[in-house]
């Protein structure tokens, strides 16, 4: 009556516990993950990696916190009281004099800052002063690298994920309802993706003030739609399922079918996109800084750094290292976005 | 005896590693009828495909001596190690194979005249004219009727046991010598299995060629083959004649095999005082199902198919009612209007009230009744553990229920199908994909069991299941019967589970009720000439 237990084996894994043990043994991907999260950590501490103001001073005995407090000129008997400028020589001088020292980021520029004394003119070479050289107006390119990716990134990661929330509901909704819902839904997301993202765009940043969270706004309007139809065919075919039968003759309201029983079966091609997902919001922000219809003036973004190196072609530094930057980043994403489809495919073998 | 056609040594087939035919010895006479048996993963199907070496991504050891036509000095050529382009001519012309599935085995895109065309032209050279002339004749052999027609029609224009049928048709194209058929009636009606079945054996006789049949089926094997072989996980652990092998069964397996047949193990109806209320009872019960209307009219409005029409029933508490019909004929329709997922007219009450709108309603008879789906591999969620699985029902029904209690409720659940931490550890935390098919109809039961309901709609509960699986799985669902007093609405379409399970019987054709009433009136006295097909068959 009772079989064997001997045909059952024993460890036992969840599905998406065997996605990832599949995915970690993919080296390729696994390793771009990690050198990824390293990137991502690193940047998200930029402000101690690459700053103009020393992390901390000694000054006539005292211990000072340029990072967290501004101190004027006058702290370090300077003539003015405006905020200390820690890249002045008069500063500098004062602060190694006597006893005084200062402890200075990796790279002492900030994202913003002009380096007044640079020996060369703007934009300058490789040197040791500026690793990567500085921009047309004298900002230090390594800092804006560093910025820059931040804000990419930051961005790409928040336009991915309300993007896919916005997705997996309205694909749900429309999936699950099925019938006269689908087809509004269907008909509404033909004629919303038929508008002129650019256009609006442009008509946007005309009149209101641009900034991060606007361009956030208006990008989320228009990224939802690609992943919707996914999960739309997920859960249509899904639906249809036994196991829904199932929980609906078990008397299972429909909002926990959808959320227990459907969303976790359907999530592959959302996983699936994630990483593509990304690399296409960094994309974009980049294009539409490229444009100059992106963020704010003086914000460090890679793609105003393309446009500078397209304006300044001789200045071989800046754009083969912003274009050095992104095809890394993007590739790290792609490598990942391989590595996870694979994870997933249910055809191949399990090795 | 003369010199066999094919002889079959030490044959091993390994996929990455994994042995599933672990050195297997047989071999066939021209025009010899083997039947290969065996449950699903005994490496049955896997044999005859590598023969033809047409698995892919396995390993294959052993010999395989086949008498090729016309082959060099008649001399046999061992398949296993024949260069591919050797292969090729064997393929096809001596040895052809027909597959359980004809709907995945023809090409949707080619006309079933041009696919056995086709065939004519590559193996025996024929002209494009001669060749449609030969199919023709081919499907007329086969029985299908207006076989020019025919031949001029997509896979998908066809029925089927038409399709069955095209199949050998293009697999006897070239008199094989040998013929592999996979499960050919497993995907087709009872009724035409037999149909099939015959003209297997006819073209048999008429072309003297061998037939190796693979299939779980016993009764095919009884009314079909010569000889039997039985496989148990890539081992032949027994073969010889039919009549021996089933008069007297040597292994253990072959006698486990023959000794499946479901037993009958119910609380009879008998003289026992008529039960108070049904627990189910339809009046006049209708499903339709919109379809497409064509041309500007179908912009308007929808056409409807009639799947269920006129069915009135009632089951009375710890009795079962069987539903028999063959594909398309409703029954699975009307069991989901019976669980309320589909909307019908007519009168439809459980546990004393009706189907409504209201939501509170339903939950108060969805308590009551409850469904085992055919497929325990769709009919469980892949990424619910067991726990959650089977608590599912109390969190809707008794949501107030505490964490211990409804564990241990959910453990007694389990136990009450067999399942115990002691054979699985850490059976809740498990996932559905770890189990066997037969394990998970189990999980499937405890799943509705937790609630107590009163009804449970059986769609086809075991024909996904191996037969000695099978017959656990109705001892299990009788035990709980005789136990509990549950009620059955169980659909198949087994004669051999309705024999061993219902009370009462009702047959259902094209939507509608040819025959009901009490299972031994139904079963030996069939009155309509389609029940009494049915009862033929089996």
């Amino acid at each position: 009556m009772i079989t064997s237990p001997a045909s059952v084996p024993a460890p036992s894994i969840s599905p998406s516990k065997r996605a990832w043990q599949r995915f970690r043994r993919n080296r390729l991907g696994y390793g771009s993950l990690l050198i990824f999260c390293l990137l991502v950590v690193l940047s998200l501490f930029a402000e101690v990696l690459s700053n103009d103001k020393p992390l901390v001073v000694s000054y006539q005995g005292q211990l000072y916190f340029p990072l967290a407090k501004d101190y004027s000129e006058k702290t370090f008997n300077g003539d003015f009281d405006t905020p200390a400028d820690y890249l002045d020589p008069f500063i500098q001088s004062k602060l190694t004099q006597d006893g005084n020292w200062a402890v200075y980021p990796p790279n002492p520029y900030g994202p913003r800052t002009i380096n007044y004394f640079a020996k060369a003119p703007n934009p300058s070479a490789p040197s040791g002063d500026n690793l990567f050289g500085t921009d047309d107006r004298g900002r230090d390119l390594l800092a804006q690298l560093i910025y820059g990716f931040r804000l990419s990134v930051l961005f790409g990661l928040a336009l991915t994920v309300i993007g896919v929330l916005m997705g997996v509901v309205a694909g749900a909704i429309q999936g699950y309802a099925g019938g006269k819902t689908d087809l509004v839904g269907q008909r509404f997301i033909e004629i919303w993706g038929s508008m002129p993202e650019l256009y609006l765009l442009i008509i946007f940043s005309a009149v209101f003030a641009p900034s991060v969270a606007l361009l956030l706004l208006l990008l989320s309007l228009f990224g939802w739609m690609g992943l919707s139809d996914y999960v739309r065919a997920e859960f249509l075919r899904n639906r249809q399922m036994d196991y829904v039968r199932a929980a609906k003759a078990l008397g299972v309201s429909n909002l926990q079918i959808m959320w227990r029983h459907i969303l976790p079966n359907s999530l592959t091609p959302v996983v699936t996109f994630l990483p593509f997902r990304m690399s296409a919001a960094i994309l974009a922000l980049t294009s539409l800084d490229f444009l100059g219809l992106g963020v704010p003036p003086g914000t460090p973004s890679l793609g105003e750094l393309l446009s500078q190196g397209k304006a300044n072609i001789d200045a071989w530094w800046i754009s083969l290292s912003t274009f050095a930057v992104l095809v890394i980043t993007l590739l790290l994403l792609t490598f990942m976005g391989d590595a996870l489809r694979d994870a997933l495919d249910p055809r191949k073998a399990d090795r | 005896m003369s010199r066999p056609l094919l002889e079959v040594k030490d044959l091993r087939v390994s996929f990455a590693g994994k042995e599933v035919v672990r050195g297997i010895d047989f071999s066939m006479a021209p025009g010899e009828k083997l039947a290969l048996v065996g449950e699903s993963g005994s490496g049955k199907t896997v044999t005859a495909l590598s023969l033809l070496r047409l698995v892919q991504d396995a390993s294959i050891s052993g010999q395989a001596f086949f008498e090729a036509r016309g082959g060099s000095a008649g001399e046999p050529a061992d398949l296993l190690s024949l260069p591919e382009r050797a292969l090729r001519g064997i393929r096809g012309r001596d040895i052809a194979m027909i597959f359980q599935e004809p709907m995945t085995a023809l090409n949707p895109l080619f006309t079933v005249g041009d696919q056995i065309a086709e065939v004519l032209q590559l193996k025996e050279g024929l002209a494009q004219s001669a060749s449609v002339q030969q199919a023709i004749k081919l499907l007329a052999s086969t029985g299908i009727p207006e076989p020019e027609r025919r031949a001029n029609s997509f896979p998908h224009q066809l029925s089927g046991g038409q399709r069955q049928r095209a199949m050998i048709a293009m697999a006897l194209a070239c008199r094989p010598r040998l013929l592999l058929a996979d499960e050919p009636t497993t995907a087709l009606d009872v009724t035409l299995r037999g149909q099939i079945l015959a003209l297997l054996g006819d073209l048999q006789r008429q072309n003297g060629m061998a037939v190796l049949l693979i299939t779980h089926d016993l009764n095919l094997v009884r009314r079909f083959a010569d000889r039997v072989a039985v496989m148990e996980n890539g081992h032949i652990v027994e073969q010889g004649a039919v009549a021996e092998v089933f008069a007297r069964p040597q292994h253990p397996y072959t006698q486990k095999l023959m000794d499946s047949k479901p037993v009958r193990d119910v609380v009879e109806a008998g003289n026992a005082a008529i039960p108070s209320l049904p627990l189910m009872r339809a009046s006049q019960l209708r499903v339709a199902y919109p379809t497409a209307i064509p041309g500007v009219k179908g912009w308007f409005k929808s056409g409807e198919f009639v799947a269920v029409r006129n069915a009135s029933f009632s089951i009375p508490p710890g009795r079962t009612l069987g539903i028999v019909g063959e594909s398309g004929s409703g029954k699975s329709t009307l069991a989901l209007a019976s669980l309320g997922l589909l909307k019908f007219s007519g009168q439809l009450q459980a546990a004393g009230q009706s189907w409504s709108r209201q939501a509170a309603g339903n939950k108060a008879i969805r308590k009551v009744v409850q469904v085992v789906f055919q497929d325990p591999f769709s009919s469980l969620s892949p990424r619910m553990t067991v726990e959650a699985l089977v608590e599912e029902g109390l969190r809707v029904h008794e949501p107030l229920l505490g964490l211990e209690e409804r564990r241990r409720r959910v453990e007694q659940a389990l136990a009450d199908v067999g399942m115990g931490e002691r054979q699985f550890p850490g059976l809740l935390r498990r996932y559905p994909h770890e189990f066997s098919g037969g394990q998970r109809q189990r999980l499937a039961i405890a799943r509705v069991l937790i609630i107590n309901p009163g009804l449970l709609v059986l769609d086809e509960p075991t024909s996904a299941l191996d037969v000695t699986i099978q017959k656990q799985v109705l001892g299990l669902l009788q035990r709980l019967q005789r136990e509990r007093g549950l009620s059955y609405l169980l659909i198949t379409h087994d004669m051999d589970v309705i024999r061993a399970m219902a009370h009462e019987v009702m047959v259902m054709k094209d939507g509608e009720i040819v025959e009901s009433g009490s299972v031994f009136d139904v079963l030996d006295a069939p009155s309509h000439a389609y029940t009494q097909t049915l009862v033929a068959q089996s």
